[in-house]
């Protein structure tokens, strides 16, 4: 057990000094894997953004029936049960004709021309059902009920759907997908590349230490003995990846807060970005740092293996 | 301490084998010496030994270990067992004397406190107390081979193998690594040493085995040697 401990300790050593070592071979390493890192974390931010917007919009989205005046208490009681018996319908609010007028109002407040024209009649604004519905792309079927003639007598005008929102939304999602696929392509192609490099310059660090790898291996180091230094200095260069990468995203947000003074550029809400960044910061911290480390200890463990083999039968 | 029953080791496709049906016994704390021309297969033999090579056939069975039954992964421990001195000492040149010893005990995991109460001792039998700081390119080729010895004999192996350590010294400083040598096999040490240093032998009055193109052809006692 003790010896274990004092091995462990001595491979975390010689793995130490050979980061600081081979700090120049390990720099291309790194540099590739901060790229690598930093798409990883940039696209998971605009993921969370992007599904952020689509949840905001989506719940703006509801269908508003415009109930006639003649209509009797007891027709719209059934109506309103109708509804909420639909499958597809998440919420059923209703507006009578004051409280249609008082929404109206308060979201006019600023508006004083189209207040004075409507308090100056009879409240002309109908009594109003919103229907929020679960699933937006199952929409029709809440339409049929509502063309039904039948219902449509007790209408007073066509309901409104939040048509183009719904196009917004499409929208995003489309880009939400192509965003993810385009990612994670190019964060395997990058994690591909950073293991390709960080192979290329373990190999040149156990060339530049073959004789005293055979050494090693004459004078019975186990594998791992000779191997740990390498993964420690590989998981080095991951760690020191993960913390740059971080840093990158964290400078970007100083420099667009203060660079943009509108905080939506497009689709992509920046603040919201921002947030998300700072308030899940420890977990995305400790994923960059998980990612790095496998990246850099299993790409160390293949270069590695070569030259730890022993002579097969022959 | 030592068994190789009919031991035959073939390189690549080779027609004619490195080694052709070897079969060795050593006792415990035997001193042998095996001798031959270059390319008789001495240093085949010992690679076997030290599973540098596999052989193609045969048995060999050291220490209790039987090499057939060994593991990859136990091969480092099988190493630990036993001492190596190469002909080219195989020391770490950016280390000091003191380090290049302590290297073959750090690998087993012993802590530095005991690691700089045992080397020192070691550094004792090999004379060479006092360049503990001394890099090897700054000693003479007979302390470098006794630098390596220090290093086969520090974890105490129960054999001893010695690949030609004097292949490289004048005669002075070979006469002093087989003192060293005799000092180990004293202390209880098996010891296998391959020369062809003719004076060594006939000195040494040990038992010797005789290899001529990879078969044994004479194993005597107390022998001498001629070319």
């Amino acid at each position: 057990m003790k010896r274990k401990f004092i091995t462990f300790a001595r491979i975390l050593k010689t793995g130490m000094i050979n980061f600081v070592r081979n700090a120049w071979l390990g720099i291309a390493a790194i540099a590739v894997m901060v790229v690598t890192l930093t798409i990883v974390l940039f696209s998971i931010l605009t993921n969370a953004t992007f599904n952020h917007t689509i949840d905001q919009i989506r719940d703006k989205i509801d269908i508003s029936m415009y109930l006639s005046d003649e209509i009797t208490a007891e027709q719209r009681d059934q109506m309103l049960a109708e509804l909420k018996a639909l499958p597809n319908v998440a919420a059923v609010t209703y507006l009578s004709k004051d409280q249609a007028l008082e929404r109206y109002k308060e979201q006019n407040a600023n508006n004083p021309e189209l207040l004075s024209a409507i308090s100056q009649t009879d409240n002309p604004l109908p009594a109003t059902v919103q229907i929020k519905p679960k699933d937006l792309n199952k929409i029709s079927e809440i339409k049929d009920f509502l063309s039904n003639p039948e219902k449509e007598a007790l209408q007073s005008e066509e309901p409104s759907y939040s048509g183009d929102r719904k196009e917004a939304i499409d929208k995003i999602t489309h880009a939400t997908n192509t965003l993810q696929r385009a990612g994670l392509v190019a964060v395997v192609v990058f994690a591909v590349i950073s293991m390709l490099i960080i192979f290329n310059t373990i190999q040149m660090a156990i060339f530049n230490r073959r004789d005293e790898i055979t050494i090693m291996r004459l004078l019975g180091a186990s594998t791992s003995y000779i191997r740990g230094p390498f993964v420690v200095e590989t998981i080095f260069y991951g760690v020191v990846s993960a913390l740059i990468s971080v840093l990158f995203i964290h400078a970007a947000f100083v420099a667009a807060s203060s660079a943009l003074e509108a905080s939506s550029l497009g689709l992509l809400d920046i603040q919201y970005s921002s947030d998300y960044f700072y308030d899940h910061f420890w977990l995305l911290l400790g994923m960059q740092l998980v990612i790095g480390i496998l990246i850099g200890a299993i790409s160390s463990i293949v270069a590695t293996k070569r030259y730890l083999k022993f002579k097969a039968p022959k | 301490m030592i068994l190789l029953d009919r031991v035959t080791k073939t390189y690549g496709k080779v027609a004619t084998p490195a080694l052709d049906r070897v079969s060795l016994h050593v006792e415990p704390k035997e001193f042998v010496i095996v001798v031959g021309q270059s390319g008789a297969g001495k240093s085949t033999l010992l690679k076997l030994l030290t599973r540098e090579e596999r052989q193609t056939s045969g048995k060999i069975i050291v220490g209790g270990i039987d090499y057939d039954k060994l593991r990859d992964r136990d091969i480092p421990l099988l190493r630990r067992k036993i001492g190596v001195v190469f002909q080219d000492f195989k020391l770490l040149p950016n280390r000091t004397v003191f380090e290049n010893v302590a290297f073959a005990l750090e690998i087993v995991g012993m802590g530095n406190h005991e690691i700089k109460h045992t080397v020192p001792k070691v550094l004792d039998i090999v004379n060479l107390r006092g360049k503990e700081k001394r890099m090897p390119l700054e000693l003479s080729g007979g302390e470098r081979q006794r630098v390596a010895i220090a290093r086969a004999i520090v974890r105490q192996p129960k054999i001893l193998i010695a690949d030609e350590p004097t292949g490289n010294l004048d005669p002075k400083h070979a006469w002093d690594v087989i003192k060293v040598l005799e000092k180990i096999n004293h202390y209880g040490t098996t010891v296998l040493l391959t020369t062809h240093n003719q004076d060594i032998v006939n000195k040494l009055k040990r038992r010797v085995v005789t290899i001529e193109h990879g078969q044994i052809v004479s194993d005597k006692a107390r022998a001498e040697y001629k070319i």
